[in-house]
């Protein structure tokens, strides 16, 4: 199997709002997101539950065909605030309280600019918060995060590569960077990508993610908290 | 046919920023328009009858909240339902009725019967007022792209 460095970055977008849902699809497409929209927290972790690999006996209950084999991930969630049942707070802690789903990002949209509940999604683990209506130019923040993603299927490939070849090109490299504790992040994409010895050098003090492990491929990257 | 197609991009710009300026619609207008393209080209129309749909099952909701021959009037039920209005609003940039949904969730919350009537009355007037305007504006880009023109970008100052 090979994580295809050409998916495209695929965002669970959540809204009570039919409208809305419908803008911040096309919002999504226009960023070159690929978006899966539902309505309630509910069915969002329903969707994140099934596509990490559990059965569903209930097809109709998915806006999305149930019968993909492969796994489909998620790489962001964008969810409104206010919605009946779960709110975006409740499906926030929710995914940051799962071993599974952690790691996803979590944006969180509101029309209301209540400083108490900003701080209070960003200290439970969102990444950003987006004050509605949300805007083109504000899909611009959650660029990074699409290229760490575009950057760990970079690496899985090269991984992969390296292990067909079977020279032990990539291993020696990746444990000389455990050292590195703090890498920048844009900055230095091209560093990570090249020999790992000019990573040694780099004493940048911004704390973004950790280096390379084998063992872990890439799937820990500390979230960047940005203020509002 | 030149002179035909140049008049009718005149009267859709002036038309198209006359509507600004009376209130009607604000710069999320503009953003909507800013994310329709050849793939998505009829994005703001749909978007804007999803809008209008809310609309009729809001104030539905909220004529029924308000009717007093049910029982006693549950005001929190009628907020929920302004503040999903003035939600989707703002998110399509109908000022005029985003506004209204502002005052009317202040008489919610003061609990004033006699205001949340009569901001009901304005909120359905208003929407569709609206709803007439942009059915007249959409009849104007569709009437130039029929006569072989382009639909002018209208940039609002």
């Amino acid at each position: 199997m090979g994580m295809a460095a050409e998916s495209q970055f695929h965002v669970l977008a959540v809204d009570d709002s039919l409208c809305d849902r419908k803008l911040i699809e096309r919002l999504l497409q226009k960023s070159s997101c690929q978006v899966t929209t539902v309505e309630s927290g509910s069915k969002a972790l329903e969707f994140l539950g099934l596509r990490q690999g559990l059965q569903s006996n209930d097809p109709n209950e998915l806006s999305t065909s149930p019968h993909i084999h492969q796994e489909v991930e998620v790489n962001l969630i964008i969810t409104d605030y206010c919605m009946p049942g779960m709110t975006g707070y409740d499906l926030l802690k929710k995914v940051k309280e799962s071993s599974a789903f952690k790691n996803i990002p979590v944006v969180i949209m509101s029309s209301e600019n209540v400083p108490a509940r900003i701080s209070r999604c960003l200290e439970e683990g969102a990444e950003e918060f987006f004050l509605k209506p949300v805007r083109l130019a504000d899909l611009n923040k959650l660029k990074p995060h699409m290229m760490k993603t575009k950057l760990k299927n970079q690496k899985l490939e090269e991984i992969e590569e390296a292990s067909k070849d079977e020279t032990a090109l990539v291993e020696p490299e990746i444990k000389d960077s455990t050292k590195i504790e703090i890498l920048p992040l844009q900055q230095d994409l091209q560093l990570v990508q090249q020999e790992e010895q000019t990573l040694c050098t780099n004493n940048k003090r911004k704390s973004m993610e950790e280096g390379i492990s084998t063992d872990r491929a890439l799937t820990r990257f500390d979230g960047i908290t940005t203020t509002v | 046919m030149n002179a035909g197609i140049a008049q009718l991009q005149m009267q859709f710009r002036d038309y198209t920023i006359s509507l600004y300026q009376q209130g009607f619609l604000d710069d999320q207008f503009t953003e909507l328009k800013k994310l329709q393209d050849d793939g998505s080209p009829d994005f703001v129309a749909e978007v804007l009858l999803l809008f209008f749909e809310d609309c009729v099952k809001l104030i539905g909701n909220m004529a029924r909240a308000l009717d007093k021959s049910t029982g006693t009037v549950d005001f929190s039920q009628v907020g929920a339902s302004v503040h999903q209005l003035k939600g989707s609003s703002s998110s399509v940039g109908a000022k005029r009725v985003k506004g209204l949904c502002v005052t009317f969730k202040e008489y919610c919350e003061a609990q004033n019967y006699e205001g949340c009537v009569r901001c009901l009355q304005q909120v359905d007037i208003e929407y569709k007022t609206l709803k007439t305007k942009l059915q007249d504006m959409f009849n104007l880009e569709k009437q130039i792209v029929q006569a072989g023109g382009v639909v002018p970008q209208v940039d609002i100052d």
